[in-house]
């Protein structure tokens, strides 16, 4: 029953998938070549990398909205790293280690310190953003060396970027993590109702922790291909992007109540929503109309359910 | 005798009190550190400047009392101030209550929107609201096709109403107080809003009493919305200015108000005291920030760690138990 509805949720996806394709090639006569499409991938990579850990933890039952302030975190301590002429890979550590330990610090606030996820990440949110303004206030940082563009800016083979390429491979990696294996069981399980798997004999703030620490992993490595593609730091950097990340998985057919939920929806959330924004910026529409879309969109996808189960 | 009556308080009337004596003592150490800081003009600048907070932080209690959030107020507000400026710059000589009455009530009609969508479908009061912050933040755009209402644009007495003084204060600051007294004397005492506690506390107990949680949860919406829809037109008179990002990121402000202050984020615990008191607090932080030398740019980091600590604390004394509808034993 589950199943075939979910089903029904992504064939949906994947037919308003179709129907953009048809609609933006009908448009735009760009839009149709393997240098644009490949262009078109930019727009979602980087969130839909933050989206599939964020859809586990969100099936978990908790959620994260700070994952656009440890971006940014892990942006300025990578900038201030480059200033002190730490190398390639040294850089892209200290983006990494600092998404790390910021998703553990969330992880540790809703285990240990018993905070509603909601509560927290509000918190740090602030707390890490308001850290980036401290450390850098108006200022920019780029002095990367050139070697670290090639995260953000390079291609793994022909038009797939480092980026698509890096997407794809944690999307199956996932996918086959939660649909396949016992810990995957095991979220869906703390998401339906976590007090039975406690009682299960299910270490439920162990999983917890785990979960928002590679949130925070995954926006480190977000930060990472972020500011390698743009080249500076400024602590605006992916402002208002846990909006798009959660409308992204809550598009996929995760329900925001946990316990529901699958990598191939949030995989097909992304696809649709890179581009719906590539080809509305394509007719010359502003991001900020394009933001009307996105909140009504999110608000369409738990509605329509929502109101189907009312009748 | 002070044990006495300590103890004839609730839990969340002793956290207030606790609350205000440290926010006194953080205002006192300001003080002594910097002697100007106490001086009568000072005060009525930092109230001024905390005014929209206050008002802000009011609205938002009601909706996290009934295990709502408004991530959309501070949209909310940017979307009536540039009504009301488009309105004043259309009809300079209306003057100013249809102003106050136009973004009241498409304040409260945006807030009335969230509340219907959270009660008639249910849907989680996060999602929804993130959906029309975006939403109203677009329409502005799309009101003002990305232009600024600059002060030159705006009549006279659109301008003033904000900034008449009367007894030392501001028009804003006496509305601030305002609110904030109605708010102390209603959620103290009247039927309904301990209907809005009880839905909070526990909306399926109070649903066997009669109380219909979701109407409740609507009401209070539509209050915050109508609140924040005032505060925009305060907000752009105050600052000669309406654009696209006015007040953008300032929710988080408030929420954090909410939070310091008291409120419970898991419903049905809060007070407007606490409230007043967590607007001031974080006033009395921003004022004293560049007389201490720090950059302003610390202020929202300085919000992220108190509103941590203060999270932790109340995850810490909330045992299972709901304060406010406690019997006062």
């Amino acid at each position: 029953m589950t199943a075939g509805r979910l089903l029904r949720w992504e064939s949906m996806l994947a037919v308003v998938l179709v129907l953009e394709f048809v609609l933006f090639s009908a448009l735009s006569p760009y839009f149709l070549s393997v240098d644009t499409l490949s262009d078109a991938t930019f727009n979602f990579t980087e969130r839909a990398l933050v989206a599939l850990p964020l859809a586990l933890l969100i099936i978990a039952g908790e959620i994260d909205i700070s994952v656009a302030g440890i971006i940014a975190l892990a942006s300025v301590a990578m900038g201030m790293g480059a200033a002190q002429g730490v190398g390639t890979a040294g850089l892209a550590g200290i983006g990494l280690g600092t998404g790390l330990l910021a998703g553990a610090v969330n992880g540790a606030l809703v285990t240990f310190g018993r905070v509603p996820s909601i509560v927290a990440t509000i918190g740090t949110m602030t707390l890490f953003r308001g850290a980036a303004y401290a450390v850098l206030g108006d200022r920019v940082l780029k002095d990367y060396p050139e070697s670290f563009a090639s995260f953000g800016q390079g291609y793994f083979a022909g038009a797939v970027s480092n980026e698509l390429a890096l997407f794809a491979a944690f999307a199956v990696l996932f996918g086959v993590f939660l649909h396949r294996t016992r810990w995957g069981r095991t979220i869906f399980a703390i998401g339906a109702n976590p007090v039975a798997s406690r009682f299960a004999g299910i270490p439920v703030n162990r999983y917890r922790f785990a979960l928002f620490a590679a949130t925070g992993l995954f926006s480190g490595l977000a930060a990472v291909l972020l500011t390698s593609r743009l080249g500076s730091t400024r602590p605006s950097i992916a402002q208002g992007w846990e909006l798009e990340i959660v409308s992204m998985v809550i598009l996929g057919g995760v329900s925001v109540w946990g316990g529901k939920g699958s990598i191939v929806g949030v995989v097909l959330a992304a696809l649709v929503f890179g581009l719906v924004t590539f080809g509305l910026g394509l007719m010359n529409i502003p991001g900020i109309v394009m933001s009307i879309f996105t909140g009504a969109l999110l608000i369409l996808v738990v509605a329509v359910p929502a109101w189907m189960n009312r009748t | 005798m002070i044990a006495a009556w300590l103890k004839t308080l609730s839990d969340s009337g002793r956290r207030d009190l606790a609350f205000a004596a440290l926010t006194l003592a953080l205002f006192i150490a300001v003080t002594c550190a910097f002697p100007g800081f106490a001086a009568p003009r000072n005060l009525s600048g930092l109230l001024d400047d905390t005014a929209i907070l206050i008002l802000l932080a009011l609205g938002q209690m009601l909706v996290i009392l009934v295990r709502g959030i408004d991530l959309s107020i501070a949209a909310n507000l940017a979307l009536c101030g540039m009504l009301a400026a488009l309105a004043n710059r259309a009809f300079p000589g209306a003057g100013v209550a249809p102003l106050l009455a136009l973004s009241l009530g498409c304040g409260a009609l945006l807030g009335a929107c969230n509340g219907l969508l959270v009660w008639k479908l249910r849907l989680p009061p996060i999602v929804v609201t993130l959906g029309t912050m975006s939403i109203y933040r677009g329409a502005i755009y799309l009101l003002s096709h990305g232009a600024w209402v600059n002060e030159n644009e705006m009549s006279g007495d659109f301008l003033a109403f904000t900034r008449a003084q009367w007894l030392g204060l501001s028009t804003l600051s006496w509305l601030a107080l305002g609110c904030a007294a109605l708010f102390i004397l209603v959620l103290r005492g009247s039927r309904r809003a301990r209907d809005l506690y009880a839905a909070g506390g526990n909306p399926e107990a109070a649903s066997y009493a009669g109380i219909d949680p979701g109407r409740m949860q609507f009401i209070a919406y539509t209050i915050c919305g109508g609140i924040a829809g005032l505060a925009g037109y305060l907000w752009v008179a105050r600052f000669a200015v309406a654009y696209t990002d006015i007040a953008l990121g300032f929710e988080l402000q408030v929420i954090a108000a909410c939070l310091i202050g008291g409120v419970a984020i898991a419903g049905g615990v809060g007070s407007a005291f606490g409230v007043v008191l967590g607007c001031l607090f974080i006033g009395i932080i921003r004022s004293s920030l560049p007389l201490v030398g720090i950059s302003a740019f610390w202020q929202m980091f300085i919000n992220g760690a108190v509103i941590l600590v203060a999270v932790l604390l109340s995850a810490r004394r909330r045992e299972g138990q709901r304060s406010i509808l406690e019997a006062r034993t």
